[in-house]
């Protein structure tokens, strides 16, 4: 393993200095969509959500795959090391994150459309 | 020995057992990367929890270019997003002198290991530096508002809807609140710092004398316009005079003048979380720079131990990556 990195490592700056520019690009234009919020972008929803929001969150699953695969090296590592770890991980949170979202959404419904007044 | 062994046919292949190691990874490597899986899974938790809060209030949970909207020697001036970006970058940044570093390791450049893990250490503190600043501002407001009996936030604004201070309505009363002094007792117990500038019977009486200033609810417009709710001068008034119970300075974990108290528990949990994964990254990075210096793993011949910690040091970037989208963005 060892021989076999330093091999393949030999012009990896190139790599890493590429990876750096798509990452600071993303992260700029997250920010001046953040700071203009444009309104067309806000108010079209997709799936209970705004598409600025889908934009966001895109745009950070991006970066968190190149911060993944090329800064963790991930793109180096067996299928088997890289299944376990990703697919683990991306199961989880999905079912987790859908669980949750649902029954926040269904407890703000019944705030706000339920019979009992809480807003005293 | 054979005989005891069923013969599955895999022997001498990837899964075939013995010393092979299927993944190709180092034991410590492979067990840094489970590691990683298991906090992504608990910084996932804890994301996850934030959203279900923010769903539950999704209509007065606070809009964060109105909360984290400090640059540093910019006061009084609004610029939303500019320091966390700032604090993105560095973060980013300290990954790729990191990765810079398990790079110049591969090709056992021992000068160049040393410059850009010391750069990534110095990139570290910075941010640590910077999140107490963030937190800091958040702790200790900026206009300041009053809490009705549930637990909803009032702001103030003025004609144009602009947001006005408490500082600004309050009219002092004499003898309304008597300041904790030394001779009255235990000389070594200071004003609670906790406690807000003024009293609400002060916010009340320097209310009733400035027609302008109305009240901003934590009630969405019905526009889609996320602006929220501006009262008249009499329902404000009423509000005031019935609702309110306390006035709010800044935000801990019982109250946070800029929403419910859930969005500063939450912030203040998840990225003191992660500032504390920072400050153990730093921790670990300087140990591993101190070996690095002692010449560790030239002797060794190997520096994979730069590798590993990169790896975590990699990890607490995307997990900001993450946060920075979820408590800023969207």
């Amino acid at each position: 393993m060892a021989h076999e990195a330093t091999h393949e490592h030999k012009s990896a700056s190139k790599r890493i200095w590429t990876v750096f520019g798509i990452l600071s690009v993303v992260t700029i234009a997250e920010v001046i969509l953040g700071i203009f919020r444009p309104e067309w972008l806000t108010e079209t929803t997709l799936l209970y959500m705004s598409l600025l929001n889908w934009i966001f969150i895109l745009l950070t699953i991006y970066k968190a795959y190149y911060i993944t695969w090329a800064f963790m090296h991930m793109e180096h590592e067996t299928k088997g090391l890289r299944r376990s770890v990703v697919w683990t991980v991306i199961f989880l949170i999905a079912y987790l994150v859908f669980i949750l979202l649902t029954e926040g959404d269904y407890i703000y419904e019944v705030y706000k459309n339920g019979h009992i007044a809480w807003d005293f | 020995m054979d005989a005891t062994v069923a013969r599955t046919g895999t022997e001498g292949k990837t899964w075939g057992g013995g010393s092979r190691s299927p993944l190709k990874a180092s034991y410590g490597k492979m067990m840094m990367w489970y590691f990683i899986t298991s906090d992504a899974l608990t910084f996932s938790a804890f994301l996850a929890a934030y959203g279900f809060s923010r769903f539950k209030f999704l209509d007065e949970w606070p809009i964060a270019d109105e909360v984290f909207n400090h640059f540093p020697f910019l006061h009084g001036v609004d610029a939303p997003m500019y320091y966390v970006a700032l604090m993105t970058f560095i973060l980013i940044f300290s990954s790729v002198t990191m990765v810079l570093a398990v790079d110049a390791g591969h090709q056992l450049k021992k000068g160049k290991v040393t410059t850009y893990l010391f750069l990534t250490i110095i990139g570290g503190l910075i941010f640590v530096g910077s999140q107490a600043w963030e937190w800091k501002n958040f702790i200790s407001g900026e206009y300041g508002a009053v809490e009705t009996a549930n637990g909803h936030i009032l702001h103030f604004v003025d004609g144009e809807g602009e947001r006005v201070g408490l500082e600004k309505i309050a009219t002092p009363i004499e003898g309304a609140r008597t300041e904790h002094a030394g001779n009255n007792g235990l000389w070594f117990v200071d004003e609670p710092s906790t406690m807000p500038s003024y009293s609400l019977e002060e916010v009340k009486k320097g209310f009733k004398a400035n027609e302008d200033i109305l009240v901003r609810t934590h009630v969405l417009n019905e526009d889609n316009s996320k602006t929220r709710k501006i009262l008249s001068r009499e329902e404000s008034l009423e509000i005031i005079n019935n609702n309110a119970v306390g006035v709010v300075e800044g935000a801990n974990l019982t109250h946070n003048e800029y929403g419910p108290p859930l969005f500063a528990d939450f912030f203040f949990f998840i990225t003191g979380f992660h500032g504390f994964h920072v400050f153990t990254g730093v921790l670990i990075n300087i140990i591993i720079f101190i070996n690095v210096v002692l010449g560790t793993y030239e002797k060794r011949k190997s520096y994979e131990m730069v590798e590993k910690v990169g790896l975590y040091w990699h990890f607490v970037d995307l997990v900001w990556v993450f946060v920075f989208t979820f408590f800023y963005l969207v």
